[in-house]
């Protein structure tokens, strides 16, 4: 297999850019009217936001159960690089090969079927081959036979796929989060969340415990049922467009929170969304949580009137514990001051799309 | 919230005893089965005599390529309609609908050592996991108890599978199958699982914690079907439906019956999905399922609805 991001030889719709140095990401028009914004009022509140991950509006990110999109050949080299310099950003423990199987699976028919057009896949049996266009990779292997591919099935897919993912094994009336890749996260390390379980990792969330929250969304996950996936949304914020915003860099990117002045924060400061869902794996019977990041430049986000309007409104009554757990505390005041002209206060339509 | 289905048609059906019944059942529309894992069940509908009942039965079988599904069901005495008519009725080539598989009663893959036992038609899920136990090359044993070894359905095929693993209990021969014996000699960290009659499934787990053993290590499949009772009247308050439940039907059944969408999963009292908000009940709840906790019983605002019923005129639901 050949791993080569020769971007000369990919179709135009994938951008050239980068996450990292000199941060030459942005969004085109179309991205910036299917970003995920995250937002259905004017302010924000922890929630057991769950729905459906039922097919979006035709061309929005949740369109297809997994969303690719113009940045795909560029996170994918950047998850190269992460991977690169730190292997331990993918790991599996071993009772989780059968999980990494199944997450193969739902990754690779997915793809193949919504995006005919980059990926297909032909199943003879457990004798499977696979070929994904953008990237210049053509793979026999036999499915379940983990020698046939040059990495294990979990790593080999998502090396290949937009998105984090952690395969939580179900045991003890609990989830416990036994593998994954971890490279596009917002401040968190698999690393050291490896082998916790869904209430133990999820511990420095401020306030949620004490709402019931998590007991309520464990339970709902627990009887997850196959072919019925779902989703929720998650968001903070990061300066600069990087992706591997991990605790093993923070002393690359912490730094970046007090660069932000009145002159850079449309190019700088950027709002960053998660689309989390979770699919109930058949063989395993474990559970595979996806977080897929979106970016979007403040300068991108207020060519939308009403998320220009309404983000300015959440951020600047967001809950200081939660500015502060979301690390948006050093450059709050600097972001509110550049997005108040954006906000003539006028009232805002209901629902997360532009109007 | 109910599961994804799918229609199948019976490809093989098969009397493994005089009274179990194999079925093979096979997509029936070209859409795939999904793959299967060890442990888990499928909810049929059966359309019996005019009735849509629905049935838990266990997947005797891993399916980890997908495919096909396989069911084994006991001719109940108790029928309600779906054994009897699985016996009666359904023909090699007939259609079904199925849900798709739900594992309430998975390998705990940590385990370091697996204890399967298995009463009678309770053979089912335990199969199905020692064949996943067996593929994996995990270390366990299966200790299975029939009346004899003609009504015990899969005998021959499971001792050819697991040979030495395995012991067969033939109440017949007047074997008894001993827990206690059993349970002292196993390693730390060793899961036991047990499906079989509720009584058995007491005394095994009675036998296991006087031996020390952590509740955490103890598993068993309760699911049974529901038990009929005197009629009762069912008004929904926020469909602003209403009927009367049937002797012989479950709350379930009966709000299906007038076409009210109501969440379910095992549809035996074990997964806590069809939990229901009471309103108003004019007469006693009769708790039936193995979720609600004793305060959650005795608070009287919850109602498990595949299994529980009331004792008395009429039950107000918010559904």
């Amino acid at each position: 297999m050949s791993l080569a991001f020769d971007l000369s030889r990919t179709p135009s719709f994938f951008r050239d850019e980068t996450f990292r140095g000199d941060f030459t990401f942005e969004n085109s028009p179309e991205s910036i009217r299917r970003f995920p914004f995250p937002f259905d009022r004017d302010q924000y509140m922890y929630a057991v936001n769950i729905e459906q991950h039922m097919p979006g509006p035709p061309k929005s990110a949740t369109a297809f159960p997994i969303d690719i999109d113009e940045h795909y050949v560029a996170e994918m080299a950047d998850r190269a690089k992460v991977l690169a310099e730190d292997p331990l950003r993918c790991q599996s423990l071993p009772h989780m090969i059968t999980a990494e199987w199944d997450l193969l699976e739902l990754l690779m028919t997915s793809m193949a079927r919504d995006y005919p057009q980059w990926f297909s896949l032909h199943r003879d049996g457990d004798r499977w081959h696979w070929v994904n266009r953008p990237l210049g990779i053509d793979q026999r292997f036999t499915f379940g036979d983990a020698a046939t591919l040059p990495y294990g099935p979990m790593e080999y897919v998502t090396r290949q796929c937009q998105g984090d993912f952690c395969l939580l094994d179900q045991r003890d009336d609990n989830l416990w989060l036994d593998a994954g890749i971890v490279t596009s996260q917002a401040d968190w390390s698999l690393d050291f969340d490896l082998g916790m379980n869904f209430i133990e990792w999820h511990g420095p969330v401020p306030r949620a415990h004490d709402m019931g929250i998590f007991e309520r969304a464990l339970k709902f996950l627990l009887n997850l049922q196959i072919g019925r996936p779902i989703r929720r949304l998650n968001w903070t914020m990061t300066i600069n467009p990087r992706l591997d915003t991990s605790p093993e860099n923070y002393h690359r990117w912490g730094i970046d929170r007090t660069t932000v002045t009145p002159e850079n924060v449309g190019d700088k400061v950027h709002l960053r969304v998660e689309l989390q869902a979770l699919w109930r794996l058949p063989r395993s019977n474990a559970i595979v949580f996806s977080i897929r990041c979106y970016l979007i430049k403040m300068r991108e986000l207020v060519t939308v009137p009403k998320w220009g309007r309404r983000f300015h409104r959440v951020l600047r009554d967001l809950p200081a514990d939660l500015a502060d757990y979301k690390g948006l505390t050093n450059y709050r005041a600097t972001t509110l001051e550049w997005l108040a002209p954006y906000d003539d206060g006028a009232p805002t339509s209901p629902g997360f799309f532009p109007d | 919230m109910s599961a994804t289905r799918y229609t199948v048609r019976v490809t093989e059906a098969e009397a493994v005893t005089p009274h179990v019944r194999r079925l093979r059942l096979e997509p029936a529309d070209g859409a795939a089965l999904p793959p299967a894992s060890a442990g888990a069940h499928t909810v049929v509908t059966l359309e019996a005599n005019g009735r849509t009942l629905r049935n838990s039965y266990s997947l005797t079988a891993p399916s980890l390529a997908g495919g096909a599904y396989e069911i084994a069901v006991l001719r109940s005495p108790t029928s309600r309609g779906g054994s009897r008519f699985v016996h009666e009725r359904l023909r090699e080539g007939d259609t079904l609908s199925v849900s798709a598989p739900v594992n309430l009663f998975p390998l705990h893959r940590l385990a370091r050592h697996h204890v399967l036992v298995a009463g009678g038609i309770g053979i089912t899920p335990i199969a199905a996991m020692a064949e996943e136990l067996s593929r994996l090359g995990a270390s366990y044993e299966l200790h299975y108890a029939v009346r004899s070894e003609a009504a015990g359905a899969f005998c021959r095929d499971l001792e050819a599978r697991h040979a030495s693993r395995m012991r067969l209990y033939s109440s017949e021969r007047q074997e008894r199958l001993r827990v206690r014996e059993i349970v002292p000699h196993q390693p730390l960290g060793s899961h036991l699982y047990v499906c079989g009659p509720q009584r058995m499934i007491d005394a095994v787990f009675a036998d296991a914690r006087a031996a020390g053993w952590p509740e955490a290590n103890l598993h068993a499949e309760r699911f049974e079907a529901p038990a009929g009772g005197d009629p009762f009247a069912v008004r929904l308050a926020r469909s602003g439906k209403s009927t009367t439940v049937g002797e012989h039907e479950s709350l379930l059944e009966a709000i299906e019956r007038i076409g009210v969408e109501a969440p379910y999963l095992c549809r035996g009292g074990a997964c806590g999905e069809c939990i229901c908000d009471v309103i108003e009940a004019d007469g006693e709840l009769d708790h039936r399922d193995h979720f609600l906790s004793p305060e959650e019983r005795r608070a009287g605002d919850k109602i498990m609805i595949c299994m529980s019923r009331l004792k008395g005129r009429e039950l107000v639901l918010d559904l």
